[in-house]
């Protein structure tokens, strides 16, 4: 990890009125690489995408975006930044009563000045780009689930921006489409350049496009590392979270009584 | 039995606070919307495209109760001024009655609930698919982008909306007294044009429009923007908006009325 840095997580904390969701964490990306954050249902990460985006205030620490530290702009300043940010939702958050057309070129209307042959021959390269280019005419009620990702992720990389964040990219999609976002994934942030920030719990399919890892457990970094060292670590999260087991670190029950008790057991038996 | 009072005491003085604080934030958002209303007016496009679906859309309800609501004012108006002998009088009565209150009222309820609880129910729907988010980190603000030209379409539909229901009702009412039943055709107009006022009756139907139009289009987009993101908050919300927009109706008409009309004229 020699190249520039984009992103620096500095000591973030971060919590809803007294519970606690990130606990002081450490990370940095640099330009231009596929980085993922994993953990369970709940865990913060989410959360952790809302402060880098800036629509959320760190409790202490902070993200420094670009050299810039996110919640210390302005709002003016915060739009500027997010001009250079991208953002896929999870289930693609398409605006309903456009177009898939006019969804791509939503934020080229909306920021910039250019003539509108410019924008449509920029609009079909960016459906191109993700296979939708006959497409361009449906609305968003008439695309497959994948389909709907696929355009998000062309509306996304409308103003080529330098950080694209995926929430959840993986959910609800069958295998073809997966590995077709997979690919899409890491394909355009090698042409664009670009950095990418994939919140999943998809272990299979992210393991296999990204650069480096980031496990996120109770708040804290529980482990991180390129995905070689993350399929052979014995860090008992990382392998229980990896190979999907059952139980260990991250236990099966819910915390109880014992069960004997529950079950009025113990009286009779004592 | 004194903790049950207290509780119970505790209870509505939290209601109240809560319905307070509300109040506030919805007044906090109306004003907000008011200062971002500059796209709106700049790309008045998009105000355009809202007229049609908070507008054009409300028409055929609007026009097909102004009828109705005329043609029943015609009949019952007939019904007792006949006792009377003042049975030519009833053109008078339609028209004041629908140019005063019944055209400003009824159409605003049912703007609040045609238009009205769509606004919310759409906004509230691109809240909970997470489409005014993503509108937010492409740099787009939703209440300027969203909310504004909805609540300008509005405003600026309801006086229209209320004047087509007051001249479909002033039809419906010739129609049934003048064509079916028989009133002289010229004492119904030339009545109706000497009782009613421009100033004092359809500038003040007009005004009191103008009033809904702002009061139903402000809850609904207030409603709509601060629905839960679930498909239970979406549907209380757009109860919410008829609801709320009804009784607000009918008493901002008290008010209107009591300053407009103290008994003269």
């Amino acid at each position: 990890m020699t190249a520039e840095t984009l992103i620096e997580v500095n000591d973030l904390n971060f919590s809803y009125d007294t519970r606690a969701i990130l606990k002081g964490i450490q990370m940095s990306m640099p330009r231009g690489q596929v980085v993922a954050i994993m953990g369970g249902s709940g865990s913060g990460k989410t959360t952790l995408l809302k402060l880098i985006g800036g629509t959320i205030q760190p409790t202490s620490g902070y993200v420094k975006f670009a050299g810039e530290v996110v919640h210390e702009l302005n709002r003016d300043a915060l739009f500027k930044l997010r001009r250079k940010m991208g953002m896929l939702f999870q289930f693609g958050a398409l605006f309903t009563d456009l177009s898939v057309f006019d969804n791509v070129a939503f934020q080229m209307r909306e920021h910039t000045n250019l003539p509108e042959s410019m924008i449509r021959d920029l609009v079909l390269m960016k459906l191109h780009a993700v296979g939708l280019r006959g497409a361009h005419h449906l609305m968003p009620n008439e695309l497959s689930g994948g389909m709907a990702r696929r355009v998000a992720l062309a509306r996304s990389i409308a103003l080529d921006p330098m950080l694209i964040m995926y929430d959840e990219p993986f959910t609800g999609l069958d295998p073809i489409s997966l590995s077709v976002i997979g690919n899409l994934i890491r394909r355009l942030s090698d042409a664009l350049g670009m950095t990418s920030i994939v919140v999943t719990h998809d272990v299979q399919e992210s393991l296999k496009i990204v650069d480096y890892v980031y496990f996120i457990a109770d708040g804290v970094i529980a482990a991180e590392g390129t995905p070689k060292e993350v399929r052979e670590s014995i860090a008992p999260f990382v392998h229980q979270f990896v190979h999907g087991e059952e139980d260990g670190p991250v236990p099966f029950h819910y915390p109880a009584q014992t069960y004997k008790k529950d079950l009025n057991l113990e009286d009779n038996f004592a | 039995m004194p903790n049950r009072i207290v509780s119970n005491i505790q209870n509505i003085g939290h209601r109240v606070i809560e319905s307070v604080w509300r109040l506030g934030v919805a007044s906090r958002f109306f004003i907000l919307v008011l200062l971002k209303s500059g796209t709106s007016l700049r790309r008045f496009n998009l105000v355009i495209r809202e007229l049609y679906f908070t507008g054009v859309l409300s028409l055929i309800i609007i026009v097909v109760s102004g009828l109705f609501v005329g043609m029943v004012l015609g009949l019952q108006g007939y019904e007792t001024l006949q006792k009377y002998g003042s049975e030519s009088a009833v053109g008078t009565l339609v028209a004041l009655s629908l140019v005063r209150e019944l055209g400003p009222v009824v159409a605003a309820l049912l703007f609040a609930s045609r238009a009205g609880s769509a606004i919310t129910a759409e906004i509230g729907l691109m809240k909970a698919t997470e489409q005014l988010a993503a509108m937010g980190m492409m740099a787009v603000d939703p209440i300027a982008r969203v909310v504004a030209p909805r609540f300008w379409a509005g405003v600026i539909s309801m006086p229209f909306l209320a004047a087509i229901f007051s001249v479909m009702g002033v039809f419906g009412g010739y129609l049934v007294t003048v064509v079916f039943i028989g009133v002289d055709e010229g004492s119904f107009w030339s009545q109706m044009q000497s009782a009613v006022d421009f100033r004092f009756d359809i500038l003040n139907g007009f005004i009191k429009s103008c009033f809904f139009g702002v009061a139903v289009t402000a809850i609904a987009v207030f409603e709509g923007y601060d629905a839960p993101p679930t498909a239970e908050g979406v549907s209380g919300a757009t109860t919410r908006t008829v609801v709320t927009s009804s009784l607000v109706i009918l008493g901002l008409d008290f008010i209107l009325t009591a300053f407009m009309f103290r008994g003269v004229g």
